[in-house]
């Protein structure tokens, strides 16, 4: 056998393993059955890897001739398996995608809904309009004495007014005294300004109880009060406050209101405030319309009250107003009845309460 | 207080039309709560004429009968026995409402035979009780004409809300008044001129009060009219008291009605023969018992007024008269009583006997103390024009109460307190026709109170009287002038953190809930139970009389509630104040919460996840932080209320003595008690025990420190006692080196055979975060050895290898 034809063996060889090869590499169904075609070529012990090795062994001419052919070889059995190992790539990646389709009309996991109570809700609005107008908040305890429920506010023992009020006691004591549950927000008043100087200007929203319950009442509800003393507040700046509250709380532009004489031991003028509504269907247009609605009572502070409170009634003046939250709520949002806000049931809450982030703002619109 | 226009009208010339009357009522302060107008609901009930009445073809007892209404003539069949042609009767068209039988005629078919309309009877037309046949006209009444103005039915009833300070108002007379001065109409004179008597009253009268206080009646006067015949009232009375809905019973009982609501006098007539000897007003014996006039027996004590004979109590003072001296048909010889009861007496023994009168009524208010000798002579001489009868000279006894007051009132007042401008010319006119008998004195004007205001004594109340007499409308708003130009908050911390809570926990998916602050007694002992200082004296139920303890019940209870409407999956909170005495420091404001059945329902991705303990103490913790508790320091340990399962449920305090929240899950045998199905989880968070934040308040934010070096996380697992918590293992590792250390995590928690009985393996992994440099083997080392010593140190347990 002369050299020659040896090397045209070799070469004739080294054809028939690239094609070989080209074509285990085409036929690799993935990427394992390609592997094994790298590692039986390009391998340690792989056929190519092995000519590359007897490429040492050659007389110098042939390696002239041989290993350029090698080295092209493995340059083209390397990138087919790059190529191949991208198509396959690619394949298994449409392939799981595709198996991994979902329906996306599936529902979502459940998530619980929480819910602020129209209670809170209206508080934090009828907050956020007095804050505007300089008021602060005060606050007093649900158990009083008679003195801050009743004698401070120029109630007596024995007058009639008492009875209007349904209270709740609580037992006698050694001295026949008897604590009372508030039969409204006025204590605060007296707290306020038994324990602080004037200029006072405060809001005070809590609970109140009255011993009666029907239809429109229940045994405790949510009253608001507000307090004015200083030394030239008059009836004028009560409309004025009322009106922008109104205004504010209604959210319309303007709100007729109305006051009539009415007669409140702790006040002096006193007056109820009626607004013009109308009544469409089981909706009531607020600011506008044929009817009045009474919505709160108010009056110049009794000069008694005042010196009850250690306040010269020569030097000092102002006003109060007092409502119900729960009422005004009812007639915002449109809820027929008061003794469900008290029921705790699930499905009043969820429709009529208000979504955690639907904090009321004068800037961000009180409500949605 | 109702009367109707034509009862005003008695009292008072004017000519403003229904609807001025109505407004002005309202504005001076007697508000109008109703007008019922009986002419516009019978405006189609009108006179027609019977043309034909003939025999039904079908029916014994009907009438087919051909109406000329005026307009047309229509066929109407009719029952009425009186039915017959030539009659003049009052018909009702189809399309109307007929009030007495609660129908909306419409055209229709009775027995075969076409029907449009109906004539009808007095109860039908809801007028009266007579049914015996349709209403006959006299034959010259104009056919076509409406019936409610020719029956004296077009006299519309005003109903008005009186004020306590009005007493005045609780006669028609001082609503004329009071209408009067405010410009409307002009008020008529009464005629108060004294009767002549002409012989001496049988029966005296002597009040028998002890004389150390002022006598509950402080003055009586009596009258006796011999020769009287008591029958019905004339229709004019029966139809005022009718109108105003009393019920008409004989002339002397019809007078003191009248006079009550006439005058605002309360009245009393015994009849004369069935009283023994003298009438003598005095205090009740305890127990001394009266069958008084509404036929209930009343038991009297020595606080109640009674006004006796000879023989005992034969009325309550004031309040109501006796059943046995009341005046019946027979009676013959009447005695008259017109006298004065202390308010406050009257509306003690009225509220303590529980029973509501007209003369109760005024006399707790206070009744005109100088009008008592005008009601008497009115009194007779109604008594003698519908009685008949002889009078006698008037008896009496006592001198009435000290009423007269002056009150001044300066002229820059009704500016300065009520923000309108009012001249003093008007002022004076005001006060003038109010009966304030006013004068001029310079800065100031004097007025002396009439006797039938005895809620006016000061200033204010002069400065009410102009304003209300002006017009409040004319009051202008004004806007309040600012007090600061710096804006401060309205909340504040405390208050703040209420709304946050709410907040908070809405976000968390819970639902707020606003329950009672009562609860029964019963489910307060539950919970802690209460003192007896703050269960409820008079409660609205049996089940609402003790001051909640802890807000958890009512929440739980509502969950109950909502477990019965078939809902299984929970989550209520509430903000509120919890009760534990009757001060003002024994109210806490508490937020409380509870969970119940799993976070979702069951789903095609699996079912929810049971709410356990840790949803409770994840709450509370996300809470404290929120509210700037010190949600990382504060301990959590075991010693929750008994209410809590005592194996889950645990404290969060800050040292012994502060306890800011508890939760875990309530304890099934309170659940059952409750009859709620669990478990439930739940916890109370005490707002007030919160820290308030210290030094002075600062908005800047600490400074953003973060590490460049890489972070270490090491691996440990322990085996310990079981009982050990895990919480010290955290505060052991973490205290290894305080610098380094930045987390450390329990990631499993094991107890089983392997790791021995009443024993548990904790693995944990801590975080090294060096700040300044790459930590070295040797140094994590160091760090891990320290960690290691001090676990095993706290917790007794040691290294699982």
């Amino acid at each position: 056998m002369g050299p020659l034809f040896y090397l045209r063996e070799i070469m004739q060889e080294i054809e028939t393993l690239e094609s070989e090869l080209l074509s285990e590499i085409s036929n690799a169904k993935d990427l394992n059955a390609l592997e094994a075609v790298r590692i039986s070529s390009l391998g340690k012990k792989g056929r190519l890897s092995l000519m590359m090795r007897g490429l040492g062994k050659m007389a110098p001419e042939e390696r002239q001739t041989v290993a350029p052919k090698l080295n092209l070889m493995k340059q083209v059995v390397t990138d087919a398996i790059e190529n191949a190992k991208h198509a396959l790539n690619t394949a298994a990646l449409e392939a799981k995608l595709t198996a991994e389709r979902l329906d996306v009309t599936l529902p979502v996991r459940p998530e619980q809904e929480g819910r602020i109570h129209p209670i809170s809700q209206v508080m934090d609005e009828i907050t956020e309009i007095f804050a505007d107008m300089g008021f602060t908040i005060a606050e007093g305890p649900d158990i009083e004495d008679d003195f801050h429920n009743f004698t401070a506010l120029n109630i007596p023992e024995e007058h009639p007014a008492r009875q209007m009020h349904d209270t709740f006691y609580l037992p006698e004591k050694a001295d026949g005294s008897r604590q009372v549950l508030r039969t409204h927000t006025s204590p605060v008043q007296i707290r306020t300004m038994l324990n602080s100087e004037p200029p006072h200007r405060i809001i005070a929203p809590g609970r109140t109880f009255r011993c009666d319950s029907d239809q429109t009442h229940t045994p405790m509800f949510n009253q608001i009060e507000g307090l004015v003393i200083d030394k030239t507040s008059h009836m004028g700046h009560l409309k004025g406050v009322l009106k922008e509250f109104c205004r504010a709380f209604f959210e319309v532009d303007d709100v007729e209101m109305r006051f009539r004489p009415s007669y409140f031991p702790f006040t002096e003028p006193s007056a109820e405030m009626d607004i013009r509504c109308t009544f469409a269907g089981d909706h009531i247009k607020i600011g506008e319309g044929d009817d009045w609605m009474e919505i709160l009572g108010c009056g110049m502070i009794n000069p008694r009250v005042l010196a009850h409170c250690g306040l010269d009634p020569n030097e000092y003046q102002g006003f109060a107003w007092g409502m119900g939250i729960d009422r005004i709520a009812m007639l915002k949002y449109g809820i027929p009845d008061l003794r469900a806000f008290f029921d705790s049931d699930l499905r009043w809450l969820k429709h009529y309460g208000f979504v955690p982030m639907n904090i009321p703002t004068l800037g961000g619109g009180l409500s949605r | 207080m109702k009367f109707t226009v034509s009862w005003l009208r008695e009292h008072l010339t004017f000519d403003a039309s229904l609807e001025e009357l109505s407004e002005k009522l309202t504005a001076i302060g007697l508000e109008v709560e109703e007008i019922t107008d009986r002419a516009k609901e019978l405006e189609a009930f009108r006179v027609c004429y019977v043309i034909k009445a003939e025999q039904h073809p079908d029916a014994d007892r009907l009438r087919v009968c051909q109406i000329d209404t005026g307009n047309e003539v229509v066929q109407v069949v009719c029952g009425a026995p009186n039915a017959r042609a030539g009659m003049k009767g009052v018909f009702a068209p189809s399309g109307v409402y007929v009030p007495g039988t609660d129908l909306l005629l419409k055209p229709t078919k009775i027995r075969g035979v076409e029907s449009n309309g109906m004539l009808v009877s007095e109860r039908e037309m809801g007028v009266s009780e007579d049914h015996d046949g349709i209403i006959e006209m006299p034959e010259d009444t104009e056919i076509g004409l409406q019936y409610a103005p020719l029956a004296g039915l077009d006299d519309p009833v005003i109903e008005i809300a009186i004020t306590p300070n009005h007493q005045d108002a609780l006669g028609v007379y001082g609503i004329a008044r009071d209408l009067a001065a405010s410009g409307l109409g002009v008020l008529k004179p009464l005629n108060t001129a004294a009767i002549a008597g002409t012989y001496d009253s049988d029966i005296k009268v002597e009040l028998k009060f002890a004389t150390d206080s002022a006598p509950v009646c402080s003055k009586f006067l009596g009258r006796y009219v011999r020769g009287i015949k008591n029958g019905l009232s004339p229709k004019w009375m029966q139809d005022r008291l009718t109108s105003i809905g009393l019920r008409p019973i004989s002339a002397l009982v019809d007078i003191t009605n009248f006079v009550t609501f006439d005058l605002g006098r309360p009245l009393h007539v015994f009849d004369a023969d069935k009283v023994t000897g003298n009438i003598q007003p005095r205090m009740a014996k305890d127990g001394e018992k009266l069958l008084a006039l509404d036929g209930e027996e009343y038991t009297l004590s020595t606080s109640d007024c009674v006004i006796a004979d000879d023989a005992g109590a034969q009325g309550i003072g004031g309040i109501m008269g006796g059943e046995l001296s009341g005046c019946t048909e027979e009676t013959t010889n009447v005695f008259i009583e017109a006298a004065l009861f202390d308010p406050i007496a009257v509306a003690t023994s009225g509220r303590k006997l529980g029973i509501e009168s007209d003369a109760r009524y005024r006399f707790e208010r206070g009744v005109d103390p100088a009008f008592i000798e005008s009601g008497m002579e009115i009194a007779t001489r109604l008594v003698m024009e519908l009685c008949g009868g002889e009078p006698s000279h008037v008896v009496s006894d006592g001198v009435g109460p000290e009423w007269q007051k002056s009150v001044d009132l300066r002229k820059t007042r009704v500016k300065a307190l009520g923000g309108i401008d009012v001249t003093v010319d008007e002022m004076m006119t005001t006060l003038d026709r109010l009966g304030f008998a006013p004068k001029d004195n310079g800065d100031v004007i004097s007025t002396e109170v009439p006797s039938w205001r005895m809620d006016v004594d000061g200033e204010a109340d002069l400065v009410e009287e102009v304003m209300r007499m002006h017009g409040y409308d004319s009051i202008e708003a004004i806007p309040l002038p600012r007090l600061t130009t710096v804006a401060l908050p309205s909340v504040d911390l405390g208050q703040r953190r209420v709304r946050m809570s709410k907040r908070l926990l809405a976000g968390r998916g819970m639902i707020e809930a606003v329950t009672f602050s009562f609860l029964s007694r019963a489910q307060a002992d539950l919970f802690g139970g209460v003192s007896d200082e703050i269960v409820l004296s008079n409660p609205i139920s049996a089940d609402l009389d003790a001051m909640r303890p802890s807000l958890l019940p009512n929440l739980i209870a509502a969950a109950g509630r909502n477990q019965a409407r078939g809902f299984s999956d929970i989550n209520l909170f509430e903000v509120g104040g919890e009760y534990h005495s009757d001060q003002p420091d024994g109210q806490l404001t508490v937020v409380a919460g509870i969970r119940t059945g799993s976070t979702g329902e069951r789903h095609w991705t699996g079912a929810g996840r049971t709410y356990d303990i840790f949803d409770a103490k994840a709450d509370v913790l996300a809470l404290l932080a929120e509210v700037g508790g010190p949600a990382a320091s504060a301990q959590v340990v075991t010693g929750a209320p008994e209410w809590y399962h005592p194996g889950r449920s645990g404290v969060i305090q800050l040292g012994p003595k502060n306890r800011l929240a508890v939760f875990g899950e309530l304890h099934p045998a309170v659940l059952d008690a409750m009859k709620v199905k669990g478990p439930v989880v739940g916890f109370e968070l005490y707002l007030d025990n919160i820290p308030m934040p210290r030094g002075k308040r600062k908005t800047a934010k600490d400074p953003l420190s973060v590490s460049d070096y890489q972070a270490v996380e090491r691996d440990f697992a322990f085996v310990m006692d079981a009982d050990v918590s895990v919480d010290k293992v955290l505060r052991a590792a973490k205290g290894a080196d305080k610098k380094l250390i930045s987390d450390a995590k329990i990631f499993d928690i094991y107890e089983g055979d392997t790791v021995g009985e009443g024993k548990k393996s904790v693995a944990l992994s801590v975080r090294l975060e060096p700040k300044d440099r790459t930590l070295t083997d040797d140094e994590i080392e160091a760090v891990s050895a320290k960690v290691i010593q001090n676990v095993e140190k706290t917790s007794g347990g040691i290294l699982r290898r």
